[in-house]
């Protein structure tokens, strides 16, 4: 990356150089330009790989029953789409991870609040946690079917489960790695042990939250696409076990791309809220101004 | 509280008006501490008069950062006879500025009172740091941040201003300036001031009366009378007697030179 930098960087003085009597460059102009041919250039392996992929499909190389081609991907997507079949399904899933998210991340956070700012809560609650946390959450599928059967219970079960963790973990420690001078001078400065907390540990402790956050995110999404094959009858895991049974790779292939769009989507929502909340780091600050 | 910012910076006051007749804003009579079998407070005597500099030198180790955390109220002092007044502040090595409320905020911190906001942007302006009064703590320089930290302090009129050494992580520009500053809000506010420090010179250019304490007691101290600005011969004298008890030899008696309270030196 640093190295490729380097080289667009190189060649944009040569070409300066070479231009030099004809144009004059606004330095910002050139920088645009070039950062959008640097852009060009990591779409272009991908865009390749999708013309291979294509090519292969169109000679046969690539069977439709093993992998569909990229418009007929497109194509499914759009029908799709159109359609409602997609939309309806995926705001089925969408509401599962939701659910699941509502409910971990919120235990998690006052888990993490117990044990983070009172001893005693640590004691009852730590240990508790650091069993929870040897047990993968996926195994306990066979588990949560038996308590819970196979509605839309256990899938919300399981994701709520495995995203406590994360969420509890790195708040609990953001709490607890709250610099201690900080304390000190606000404790001079006469305040209470609500207004401290208030004030010092739980901005202090939120950089971290939202590091946990984040994490949640991502696991909710992968809990989600292995919940979803309990006898789902909506939502993409649904769609995607459907199309198994008919060999639609185009089906599974637009599956997959919405996962990923849910992937994404959920880390931009954490990227907002750090803009939001973390306005006071030096590299928030840059980027704004 | 009455806020008295308004009045100049450098209102001419008379530098010996310190009144060491009235009530001392702090007392300690035999203070100690100790942690476990290390003993860092002996037997400590101390008073402060309302208005009065004081410098306090001593080495690392000398516990002079236990007595400033006792006398800031951040440890307890476990029923001994310590009176300092309720109404203090401190200024730190490090700015300890809050990074994520913007700077008049952090100089509004737990500060009771109405007008907190505009209390706290004219104590901004009088460190020089009224166009800053909405950065964040982050984007200042070192100095900057600890001007804030003064600010901080002085909004809250204490009569009891605890510094520790404040000046010791800024350039020597930056510290001289921060000095004339101190000076000018000191005139200004007339809280009684306790100065941390491992800097002789700064020690002499600033006191009324400049303490060493060594292994937790005070085993010198020295009543300044002469103004300020005109101590440049004074100091030469001065500083290495007082750095003979910084230099780390033992005294035996523990009490070398310890000059009755009251007295001038010229």
């Amino acid at each position: 990356m640093l190295a490729w930098r380097f080289i667009t960087r190189e060649s944009s003085m040569t070409a300066l150089t070479i231009g030099r009597d004809r144009l004059i460059p606004r330095s910002t102009g050139t920088g645009r330009r070039f950062a959008r041919l640097s852009l060009g250039n990591r779409w272009a392996s991908p865009v390749l790989l999708l013309l291979l992929w294509e090519l292969g499909s169109r000679t046969g190389l690539i069977p439709e029953r093993t992998l569909a081609s990229p418009f007929a991907v497109l194509g499914t997507l759009v029908e799709m789409t159109l359609s409602g079949e997609l939309p309806s399904n995926l705001l089925v899933s969408f509401a599962r991870a939701a659910a699941g998210l509502l409910i971990g991340v919120g235990l998690g956070i006052v888990l993490g609040l117990i044990a983070g700012l009172s001893r005693a809560g640590e004691n009852a609650i730590d240990p508790l946690m650091q069993i929870k946390r040897t047990i993968p959450a996926l195994a306990l599928t066979p588990l949560f079917i038996v308590w819970f059967g196979i509605g839309e219970t256990p899938k919300i079960a399981l994701i709520a489960f495995a995203t406590v963790f994360p969420v509890y973990l790195n708040l609990y420690s953001g709490i607890r790695g709250v610099d201690v001078r900080l304390l000190d001078a606000a404790r001079s400065f006469g305040l209470s042990r609500l207004e401290l907390i208030w004030h010092v540990v739980l901005p202090a402790a939120l950089p971290s939250l939202l590091v946990g956050l984040r994490y949640a995110l991502s696991i909710s999404i992968l809990v989600l696409v292995v919940a979803e094959q309990i006898n789902a009858s909506a939502g993409l895991g649904y769609l995607i076990n459907n199309a198994r049974d008919f060999m639609r790779t185009d089906i599974i292939v637009v599956c997959l791309l919405v996962y990923a769009l849910l992937g994404l989507g959920a880390d931009w929502l954490v990227r907002l809220m750090e803009h939001r909340t973390l306005v006071w780091r030096p590299s928030i600050v840059e980027q704004s101004s | 509280m009455t806020v008295r910012f308004e009045q100049p910076l450098l209102a001419p006051v008379d530098d010996s008006g310190v009144d060491l007749q009235g009530e001392p804003v702090v007392r300690l009579r035999g203070f100690n501490r100790r942690f476990g079998e290390n003993v860092i407070i002996d037997g400590l005597d101390l008073d402060i008069a309302p208005g009065e500099f004081i410098a306090l030198l001593g080495r690392s180790g000398s516990g002079k950062t236990t007595l400033l955390r006792t006398l800031a109220g951040l440890d307890d002092a476990g029923g001994q006879d310590v009176r300092v007044p309720s109404s203090r502040a401190v200024v730190f090595q490090d700015a300890r500025l809050l990074p994520w409320k913007p700077v008049w905020k952090n100089v509004a911190l737990g500060l009771p009172g109405p007008n907190v906001r505009v209390r706290s942007e004219i104590a901004l302006r009088e460190v020089e740091l009224g166009h800053r009064v909405g950065a964040w703590p982050l984007t200042l320089s070192g100095g900057e941040a600890q001007r804030v930290a003064l600010a901080r302090a002085l909004v809250r009129e204490p009569r009891l201003l605890l510094l520790d050494e404040p000046f010791a992580a800024l350039d020597a520009l930056t510290r001289y300036r921060m000095h004339d500053l101190v000076l000018a809000l000191w005139r200004a506010h007339r809280p009684a001031v306790l100065l941390v420090t491992h800097d002789v010179e700064e020690a002499i250019a600033l006191a009324d009366r400049v303490l060493v304490l060594d292994a937790g007691r005070i085993v010198a101290q020295e009543r300044i009378s002469t103004p300020r600005g005109a101590r440049s011969t004074l100091s030469a004298r001065l500083r290495p007697h007082l750095l003979a008890h910084l230099g780390g030899e033992r005294h035996d008696a523990g009490v070398v030179r310890l000059a009755p309270v009251g007295r001038a030196v010229e």
